[in-house]
């Protein structure tokens, strides 16, 4: 136990949601006797996801910033038709298609944010708004029909990185990839270290620093491998490619720049921060148009998978978004929540759905087991949160991205005498 | 169970070595406190002592059971399991964050949770009458239908101690009464408190104003480090705030503000014909034709009554963030200089402590260290990259200039005292670097040493040059901070008195008179 709390950083409990991901993963892989992790499985997994997850990027800066957005599925779906309508009727090159699919987002982001920011309407209202609106766009302009997308389009929902190099039976690129993040996990977590030191921080024993590298590298290697020796012409999904880079964009966005902390500071005190020079309106306008354009991204990708544009694409989607953000640990006040929380947060659905699947349980099932869940673990948040310990899950968030984290836990220094000379 | 007792003075309240602990924290260990019948009896002790927790365990918000020691209350041992139980008992707790309805009327606020009910329908006739003689006892003259949110915090205050009453309340616990309140409501309250007395009911106060509890206590317990330190008796003892504040600090506090000689340098900076307009109200202006003027090195203090315009201009000023702005100009070392946003006030170099710390001020999410950095996130980053090594060594530095009381910088501002967070806050300032820095009520909540420490950094910055401004409800402390002080009444400046002119009674009459007399 004690072993336990130097390797998770004083506190076992910060962990609980990444422990839940794995257990559920174990659980499912010996339950559904090996199917779980296998290559096809996992795979899948990524590919029939990715869109929700890219959706959570978004959502979880809009729930930061205080606010919801509703319309996110159906901006998705708005974004897709038109895609997919513009390739077909103006014969759009993939690449320009995208790029208008991004625009278009971020005109309906721009939007939204006007009337949430600058007009001052609730987020909940004028998203519920765009909601009915989008969709009602999708499916005036797609005459309700389905529209196909040809197969470059295709590409960036169902595609693979390419086999390149000598054969080595593995996927190379997929191999290259996995090596990439071992050596980023690594020298990161030597820098930060070096430079906890330098500052004078605490840090733990050199061999919690080992095991954790040890783990979280195992893992990266193991899925590596799954990816890598999947049936010919699959490996590491396009999909998941753009996930990657977005979760690391949008993480480093989160944590280490002006803009991220500003978002905190609006979604924590929006007076406070107005106050301290910090432009509200901006920021909300801003992490509204995101979230459209990540949705418009989405809607593409989800074309792309499907291989056509329908006019039912999307429905639900915002409330799987949402449900990712909060088992990830945001708050519904704002103000609380991290970017790997939240995908943390939707694998755990993802898993779950996935699991139960291959368990062949029914959907009505499924769907009450994804209920309990998202109750349960908010549940446990708020009930620590009252206990009045931190919340684990936001703050074993916290160890990913805002601070380097050394958390102590008593505060008995508020009763000490003031010993000042007088 | 208990041995009644024949008294001289009949004990209505013992609470006998009392021991509460959370875990890693001993909140309170063997405290004892004797009330006696009809008195009314004070709580000192500086923030984090233990007072609040000792009256969360007297009303049942930590049940029986949670804590050691016996709680003996009219000769018998009480075992609440809750508030209801404890005010089942007589006993009523007023908080000093108020729990009042905004959107409810007088009369609905005071019989919520207690509605006179008749065959299952609520009375109202009934509870109309019955709030109309509660409000004629507590001295409010509103009408009982008006909501909440149309009356001031000290009407409110009122409406609370009204509802407390309905309840038939024989020990009244009042935390912090008159920390939101200006003067006048001030000494209505405590006149109150006294006309209760006179009745029968007995009271225990908990406050930082030392002044009223000299004035209207009749015995004093001073708490420190979770222990009780002694019970005084003010008329027997003699007992004056010096005398509270050594109980308190365990030492006694020579001056209650540190030795400066001020260093004043030329005018610097300048308002001049400012006026502003209510945010919401038409035609109703919060600043009139306001002109004044601060020097380098000055600490000017702003008096008046609460309401009398003080935070409205001092934030007008501040990047337009109160009000509508109608005219006046703003001189900077003799240059005309426009603000019309927070930042531009910034980067001007402006800096404003907001009065209302937990609303205002700060993010209560954030840490220590984002909290420092966060009025000038500017300076320690490269691009739109924030360097947190950077931020870390920023917050370390202020935190042991100023001497906060934390484990470290990652610490949550929440878990901090008062003073602590003032001292976050005024280190969020003064990163900034500001030629100006604005303080609305610098000390509100804070305790005795802290607020000494408060004064040393304030008259440090002076030091440097800058220029400060005080805003504050309390006049000694304007008194013994100043070096000039203007008076503010209705929105006006009425008046300005250098440090020797000035004194109570002419401030006050300042403050209370549309012209200036003098």
């Amino acid at each position: 136990m004690n072993a336990l709390k130097k390797l998770f950083g004083g506190n076992t409990r910060q962990f609980g949601m990444i422990f839940a991901l794995v257990a559920l993963v174990i659980f499912f892989q010996i339950f559904t006797s090996g199917r779980t992790l296998t290559p096809g499985n996992v795979i899948n997994l990524f590919n029939g996801n990715s869109y929700i997850l890219i959706l959570a990027i978004g959502m979880v800066l809009v729930i930061i910033a205080g606010h919801i957005d509703l319309s996110v599925g159906s901006v998705a779906a708005f974004v897709g038709i038109s895609v997919a309508l513009a390739i077909r009727d103006w014969h759009l090159p993939w690449y320009a298609a995208v790029l208008f699919g991004l625009l278009l987002g971020a005109l309906i982001g721009a939007w939204q944010g006007f009337w949430t920011a600058y007009v001052g309407i609730p987020a909940f209202i004028v998203t519920l708004a765009g909601m009915l609106l989008f969709r009602g766009f999708n499916q005036f302009v797609g005459k309700s029909n389905t529209v196909p997308v040809p197969e470059d389009f295709q590409y960036l929902g169902s595609g693979y990185l390419p086999e390149v190099g000598p054969s080595t039976g593995f996927n190379n690129l997929t191999v290259l990839l996995g090596l990439i993040a071992v050596a980023f996990v690594i020298t990161s977590e030597i820098r930060s270290r070096r430079t906890a030191q330098a500052l004078g921080a605490e840090v733990p024993e050199a061999w919690v620093m080992i095991t954790k590298l040890v783990l979280v590298n195992g893992a990266i290697l193991y899925a590596t491998y799954l990816f890598a020796t999947g049936r010919t012409g699959t490996s590491f999904p396009i999909p998941g490619l753009i996930l990657a880079v977005l979760v690391l964009i949008y993480g480093f966005i989160s944590a280490k720049t002006v803009i991220g902390r500003h978002i905190y500071a609006v979604g924590g005190n929006r007076h406070a921060a107005e106050l301290s020079g910090v432009q509200s309106k901006k920021v909300n306008f801003m992490v509204m148009m995101n979230m459209s354009i990540l949705a418009g991204l989405a809607g593409m990708i989800f074309v792309g998978r499907s291989t056509a544009s329908g006019p039912f694409d999307g429905v639900g989607w915002e409330l799987d978004a949402i449900a990712a953000v909060f088992i990830g640990g945001a708050a519904v006040t704002g103000g609380v929540g991290t970017v790997i929380g939240s995908i943390v947060g939707g694998l755990v659905m993802a898993v779950l759905n996935n699991g139960l699947q291959l368990l062949g349980v029914g959907a009505d099932l499924t769907q009450i087991i994804k209920g309990l869940v998202l109750l349960a673990a908010v549940a446990f948040d708020v009930y620590n949160k009252t206990q009045g310990k931190k919340s684990i899950i936001g703050m074993m968030m916290k160890n990913f991205g805002r601070s380097s984290e050394i958390a102590p836990d008593e505060t008995t220094s508020t009763k000490e005498v003031i010993s000042k000379e007088a | 169970m208990s041995t009644p007792t024949t008294h001289p003075d009949p004990i209505l309240l013992e609470m006998r070595s009392i021991t509460k602990e959370f875990p890693g924290v001993k909140a309170l260990s063997d405290v004892s406190l004797r009330v006696k019948v009809g008195e009314i009896h004070a709580i000192c002790g500086e923030n984090g002592a233990g007072k609040s927790t000792l009256m969360k365990v007297l009303s049942g918000v930590y049940p029986y059971g949670s804590y050691d020691g016996d709680i003996v209350y009219q000769a018998e041992v009480q075992q609440f399991r809750d508030i209801r139980a404890s005010e089942q008992a007589g006993i009523v707790i007023i908080h000093q964050e108020l729990a009042l309805i905004p959107e409810l009327s007088i009369t609905e606020n005071i019989f919520l949770g207690n509605e006179p009910v008749r065959r299952g329908i609520i009375d109202w006739a009934e509870a109309r009458k019955r709030s109309v003689e509660l409000l004629a006892r507590v001295g409010l003259r509103e009408d009982p239908d008006t909501p909440i949110k149309e009356i001031g915090v000290g009407k409110q205050q009122l409406v609370e101690i009204a509802k407390a009453l309905n309840k038939s309340v024989k020990l009244l616990i009042l935390d912090e009464p008159t920390a939101a309140l200006n003067e006048s409501d001030s000494q209505h309250l405590l006149d109150l408190i006294l006309g209760l007395k006179g009745r029968g009911i007995t009271s225990i106060m908990i406050s930082h104003k030392l002044n009223e509890i000299e004035q209207i206590a009749d015995e004093i317990t001073i708490i420190r480090d979770g222990k009780s330190i002694e019970t005084l008796n003010v008329k027997e003892d003699g007992v004056d705030e010096d005398r509270i504040i050594k109980g308190m600090v365990g030492r006694t506090l020579e001056s209650r503000f540190p030795d400066h000689t001020p260093k004043i340098g030329e005018v610097f900076f300048e308002v001049k014909d400012w006026n502003v307009g209510h945010p919401q109200i038409q035609d109703r202006l919060v600043c009139k034709n306001s002109t004044f003027h601060v020097r380098r090195g000055e600490i000017v203090g702003f008096a008046g009554l609460m309401g009398a315009g003080r935070t409205e201009l001092a934030r007008s000023v501040f990047g337009h963030s109160y009000g509508r702005f109608i005219s006046g100009q703003v001189y900077k070392d003799g240059k005309p200089i426009t603000m019309r946003s927070v930042r531009q006030a910034i980067d001007a170099g402006l800096g404003y402590v907001t009065e209302d710390r937990k609303s205002l001020g700060l993010n209560l999410l954030d840490d220590i260290k984002t909290t420092t950095v966060s009025a000038n996130l500017k300076k320690i980053s490269r691009g739109i990259v924030v360097d947190t090594n950077k931020e870390f060594m920023v917050a370390e530095q202020y935190r042991k200039s100023l001497r906060t009381k934390t484990p470290s910088v990652e610490e949550g501002v929440s878990k901090l005292s008062g003073g602590n967070q003032q001292k976050v806050v005024l280190a969020k300032w003064m990163f900034t670097d500001p030629d100006l820095l604005i303080l609305d009520e610098p000390t509100r909540g804070i305790d005795v040493g802290a607020k000494y420490e408060i004064y040393g950094i304030i008259q440090q910055l002076a030091n440097q040059g800058k220029g400060v401004i005080v805003i504050s409800s309390e006049l000694p402390e304007l008194l013994g901070l100043s070096d000039r002080i203007y008076t503010i009444f209705e929105g006006s400046i009425t008046g300005v008195l250098n440090k020797d002119e000035a004194s109570q009674e002419s401030l006050m009459k300042l403050m209370t008179s549309s012209r200036k007399a003098a």
